[in-house]
């Protein structure tokens, strides 16, 4: 018993991992096998990288203690802007950096007036998240503007691996999160950035450069959102000035689900991953097994609650039996 | 005849209309432990924090070594080997013990100025001989901060500033929170530093520690120095007097 506290005070990110794999079976056995068959799977894992991104940008800006809420805002107008360009004749690798260089501005400006001002940036980015969305209704002119038809966009959306098993995306979305889970677990940034979320006064104290180290943090989530935004644009091959709407909370429920403390400093990118993809498993998985849809939301909000108090309550016990000996 | 190793000269500090230090002059000569005490509000925090790169006077100068210098940030301050011990701020609770000894100062294996990848094995290592020098014991150095008492804790803030080879170590309330056992031990701590060949300078509420532990007792009240005395010729009713 010892030693499973142990584990899991080191390791949180594996209880999702466990109730991942739960899931699945259950789904498995419920759907007569048709969860886990290829069709089904290459469904999952092509949406994963769109959330993923956002859910990864968001657990990293949750560790070194702040919110964002302006994600699915920035999911949407990042694309957006990156679409109008390539609109306008902007070559389309342009049009991405510039897209996903906006999105950087976005998260400067989040970071720059919770920073400044000293207010909790989950007002400053509840107030971008309007003005971000307000933007991108604006500038798409009310209706979505089309894609032209010889845009090609394989290198995110084309199926492959063994038996085009996923999307091109899915390898981008790899690619990113293992650049993520090497900065926050093996760089001297990411032990600033766990520093900072953890202990502020400490970490300033000891010359960790707090207040660039949030800056960062805000500007990489922004970055991250925009990616997603444009990998979910470049497979519908439309800006919808709709898309991310509510995805910042369904982000938060992947970062605490994924063993992210609600208070800084904890947290992990597989932990991430793991809470994206249950997300997207229990989506998937209701309607496989021909359960109304509309338990969705009941399913992913009973999630969250739950791992935020059994995390609490885990972190708690685990110090009480004092499992360090 | 060699210059204090550490100098305050004048120093002013406010803060929103507050004038929290009127003109403090202060000499710390090598190897000398100075207990510095006084009432809430008196000046200690924000003294203690000037000279470790916290806080930046209005007014004033410090020298080290007989040199003007301007610590302009704890990393400035940690250059010229000055380390400060915080009662409660100076250790990440959610993080290990390896990675706390480390923080701002990681290690790095392949990287540009202090950004880069850790060297864990080196951290480890390091850790283990740092914790091992200061007489700690300690599990791993794997294991969370979380875990640890206040007096280890305290323990590995020490390890710390010893392993960066501190030339001054300031503490400041150390010993709250800790037993009473704790408490002798880091006070041990404290008595030994000058045959380590570190100065010190001790925050303390407790009369009885500092004039166990230190050399010198400076008294502030108000933002001043109002009392100045070697131990040997003080006692804890003369110094409770002025207060």
């Amino acid at each position: 018993m010892r030693n499973l506290f142990r584990i899991y005070l080191e390791k949180p990110e594996l209880a999702g991992v466990a109730l991942l794999v739960l899931l699945a079976a259950v789904f498995e056995a419920g759907s007569a096998g048709a969860f886990l068959s290829g069709d089904n799977l290459r469904g999952i894992l092509g949406l994963l990288p769109e959330v993923g991104l956002v859910s990864i940008g968001v657990t990293i800006l949750m560790i070194c203690g702040e919110f964002d809420l302006s994600v699915g805002s920035t999911f949407a107008l990042t694309p957006m802007a990156t679409s109008l360009l390539i609109i306008a004749g902007v070559p389309a690798l342009a049009a991405i950096v510039l897209g996903l260089l906006l999105a950087a501005a976005i998260g400067f400006a989040n970071g720059f007036i919770t920073l400044t001002f000293a207010i909790p940036s989950f007002i400053a980015t509840l107030g971008m998240l309007f003005i971000v969305r307000s933007l991108t209704v604006v500038v798409s002119g009310g209706f979505p503007p089309l894609l032209p038809d010889d845009l090609t966009t394989g290198e995110f959306t084309q199926f492959v691996g063994p038996g085009g098993l996923f999307r091109a995306s899915f390898i981008w979305f790899l690619a990113t999160a293992f650049a993520a889970s090497t900065l926050l677990a093996k760089s001297s940034v990411g032990n600033w950035i766990k520093a900072t979320g953890g202990h502020l006064e400490a970490a300033s104290a000891m010359g960790v450069p707090v207040r660039r180290v949030k800056l960062f943090c805000f500007m990489l989530c922004s970055v991250m959102a925009g990616f997603g935004g444009i990998i979910q644009v470049f497979r519908l091959h439309s800006p919808l000035p709709s898309i991310g709407d509510g995805l910042e909370l369904q982000a938060v429920a992947a970062a605490v689900i994924g063993g992210t403390a609600l208070s800084g400093g904890v947290g992990t990118v597989l932990g991430a991953v793991v809470g994206a993809l249950l997300i997207r498993v229990i989506d998937n998985g209701l309607v496989m097994t021909q359960v109304d849809a509309n338990w969705f939301k009941l399913a992913v909000g009973t999630l969250t609650i739950f791992a935020v108090v059994s995390n609490t309550w885990l972190r708690r016990t685990a110090r009480r039996i004092k499992v360090a000996g | 005849m060699i210059p204090p190793l550490i100098s305050v000269r004048h120093i002013h500090k406010w803060y929103a209309g507050v004038h929290a230090l009127k003109g403090v002059t202060l000499d710390v000569q090598s190897r000398e432990v100075v207990g510095l005490v006084g009432d809430n509000g008196a000046g200690k925090s924000t003294l203690i924090k000037i000279l470790s790169g916290v806080l930046q006077p209005d007014k004033g100068e410090i020298r080290i070594e007989g040199q003007g210098v301007e610590i302009t940030s704890p990393t400035v301050a940690m250059r010229f080997g000055v380390e400060t011990i915080y009662q409660d701020a100076s250790m990440v609770p959610t993080m290990s013990i390896a990675r706390n000894l480390f923080i701002g100062r990681e290690p790095l294996r392949l990287g540009i100025g202090r950004i880069g990848l850790i060297d864990h094995d080196r951290m480890r290592r390091e850790a283990i001989k740092a914790i091992a020098d200061v007489d700690l014991h300690l599990r791993s150095p794997d294991a969370s901060l979380a875990e640890l008492s206040g007096g280890q804790r305290q323990g590995v803030a020490i390890a710390r500033a010893m392993h960066f080879k501190s030339r001054i170590l300031i503490l400041d309330e150390p010993t709250n929170h800790l037993s009473v056992k704790e408490t002798a031990k880091v006070l041990g701590f404290v008595r030994g530093l000058p045959a380590q060949g570190v100065t010190g300078i001790l925050i303390s509420h407790n009369l009885h520690h500092v004039l166990q532990s230190c050399d010198r007792v400076v008294a502030m009240a108000r933002g001043e120095i109002v009392f100045d005395k070697q131990v040997v010729e003080t006692s804890v009713e003369e110094v409770s007097d002025v207060l």
